[in-house]
């Protein structure tokens, strides 16, 4: 079976910027992959190029199967792009919109399936609404409105989340969940590891236009601490020499990185036999955007 | 329905929303040339015998509104969907060039074709029309509509900005269509000049467009309408060309 994305040593250049640096990347039918990186990795521009908006300067790319320039027609129709710009044409309604999107790909008879998709995202009392009078989050659901209503077996979305709200963060995801479910492949760029963890299977980190990483999620988390201990000891004491090398100090607290809950017994105790009183104690979530860049920096050496 | 009747339809439901806009405001501009004009130059100017020159006027303003808002129509409506990041829409989906531009270019046609007619609606108290040679008159309205209409889409693609595209507008499109004879014939110009006009297409256009009217004109239609095609074809080819390239469309 083809996969559902196949990316073959692309390139893209911007002047003297080397956008993609050589991208090469399959993404099977039916998965939930995640496509991560920092601002100006590439992400958007892979994406273009796959949407056929940006032309590479080498390699080839190909949507189930269709390479996005020969047999682009085939390609497009089995691709929906929510692009990360909200844009939106405001002279028109949602529900003009969609039809206009439906029969831009051909499709007649399309009432029943735009119907749906708006119950499903919470759009039906705004069908009749035009586009200029909706909120951002309205006008966000409808980009994934009109990137579904031709069912494109593979769904990219370029940072949906960006600037949304969290009751549409979660009725998204729930609406992306069930299309996976039902054997649409979704690829999702965002610089949230956290969406990503909750959500992909499998994941790429992308920087300078180039793939830093490549593993399932689970793995790709395993490299980094999830967790983190933080405290402040009794009499402004250090930390024994064992502990030291592994914390790092932050305003007069120490931080010290795990991995799992089962360590932190462990770090009481030697904190215990080194006599070290605490003072303040806190257990909290890893910084993610830090354990982000420490892996970029890993994947840059 | 196909991507590009849709395409189509959305374009022309574009205009007919505002129509106030698209069509009334165009056909007033045209009321007051006409109110101007025949006012002075009515008792000095008669170009052909037995055609007044309020007679004479009428078709040449007609066919000049056809022409400025095919292209009009095209230029804005491809700008603002760029400026709006919303013809992505279109990009994105298996709609090829050719039916991007004929989509364009019908809707165009059909937006200078509205205002035409409304224009001519509009001059009936100054006398029902004479109207000899209906088919030149709907043949050159329609050829010279898609040629603007062509050119608008090759305007709209090119231009970053409004003003680069007002640049176009008022440097290309209304010098070309003013002096083509809407208000003379130009056998009451200099020689020099009557040459240069030879050269203009839009000279073609209106001269076979008024000849569908009073059935005489400057030059004889059948060479109006071989300049016009010939035109059309040429700028038809230049733009798809530039589509196919993705000129400024996919970087
Ligand atoms: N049209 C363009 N012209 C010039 N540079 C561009 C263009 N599009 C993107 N870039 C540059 O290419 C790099 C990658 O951008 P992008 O793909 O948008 O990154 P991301 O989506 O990962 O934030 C950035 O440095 C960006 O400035
Ligand atoms: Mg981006």
């Amino acid at each position: 079976m083809f996969p559902a994305i196949r990316i073959r040593e692309v390139t893209k250049r911007y002047g003297a910027l080397q956008a993609l640096a050589g991208i090469d990347l399959d993404i099977a039918q039916g998965e939930f992959f995640g496509l991560l990186g920092p601002n100006g990795a590439g992400k958007t521009t892979l994406i273009s190029a796959l949407a056929g908006l940006v032309r590479v300067d080498g390699g080839s790319l190909a949507v189930m199967g269709h390479d996005v320039r020969q047999d682009y027609r085939a390609a497009r129709r089995a691709l929906g792009v929510v692009p990360q710009e909200l844009v939106y044409d405001p002279f028109f309604t949602v529900h003009e919109t969609l039809r206009f999107q439906s029969g831009y790909h051909g499709l007649r008879r399309n009432d029943a399936w735009i119907d749906e998709i708006l119950a499903a995202l919470g759009l039906a009392d705004k069908a009749d609404a035009y586009l200029r009078d909706l909120s951002g989050g309205m006008k966000r659901r409808v980009l994934v409105a009109q990137a579904l209503v031709h069912k494109p077996p593979v769904i990219v979305l370029d940072e949906p989340t960006a600037g949304v709200d969290v009751e549409l963060r979660l009725s998204l995801w729930a609406f992306v969940r069930r299309l996976n479910a039902e054997g649409h492949t979704i690829v999702l760029t965002t610089h949230y590891l956290e969406e990503a963890e909750n959500l992909c299977g499998r994941v790429a980190m992308l920087k300078a236009g180039r793939i830093v990483a490549l593993d399932t999620t689970a793995n790709l988390l395993r490299r980094f601490s999830l967790h983190r201990l933080r405290l402040r000891l009794a009499g402004g004491g250090s930390l024994p020499d064992a502990l030291r090398d592994r914390a790092r100090q932050e305003d007069g607290y120490w931080v010290l990185p795990y991995q799992d809950h089962g360590e932190l017994e462990g770090l009481l105790a030697a904190l215990r036999e080194a006599g070290c009183g605490i003072a303040e104690f806190e257990v909290g979530q890893a910084d993610l955007e830090g354990a982000f860049l420490s892996l970029m920096q890993e994947g840059a050496a | 329905m196909s991507g590009l009747g849709t395409l189509l339809y959305k374009e022309v439901l574009r205009f007919w929303k505002v129509s106030f806009q698209t069509i009334a405001a165009p056909v007033l501009t045209s009321l007051l040339y006409l109110l101007i004009f025949s006012h002075v130059l009515e008792a000095h100017v008669r170009v052909y015998e037995n055609v007044g020159y309020v007679a004479f006027l009428v078709p040449g303003l007609v066919i000049m509104a056809v022409l400025q808002n095919a292209f009009a129509n095209s230029s804005s409506s491809l700008i603002q969907s760029k400026v709006t990041g919303s013809l992505v829409f279109v990009l994105l989906t298996p709609i090829t060039y050719g039916e991007f531009w004929l989509a364009y270019v019908l809707a165009a046609v059909l937006r200078g074709l509205a205002v035409g007619v409304a224009m001519l609606l509009a001059t009936l108290p100054w006398g029902m029309p004479q109207m000899a040679e209906p088919g030149w008159i709907l043949a050159f309205a329609a050829l010279g509509g898609a040629v603007f209409g062509t050119l608008g889409v090759i305007a709209g693609i090119w231009a970053d900005k409004y003003d680069q595209l007002a640049a176009f507008q008022n440097f290309l499109v209304l010098p070309l269509t003013f002096l083509s004879g809407v208000f003379y014939s130009i056998h009451s110009l200099p020689p020099f000049w009557q040459v240069l006009s030879h050269w203009n297409p839009v000279f073609y256009m209106i001269d076979g467009f008024r000849h569908g009217f009073f059935g005489i004109s400057d030059v004889s239609p059948w060479l109006g309408i071989a300049v016009t095609g010939a035109t059309f074809v040429a700028l038809a080819l230049l733009t798809l060309a530039m589509l196919r390239s993705g000129y400024k469309l996919r970087s």
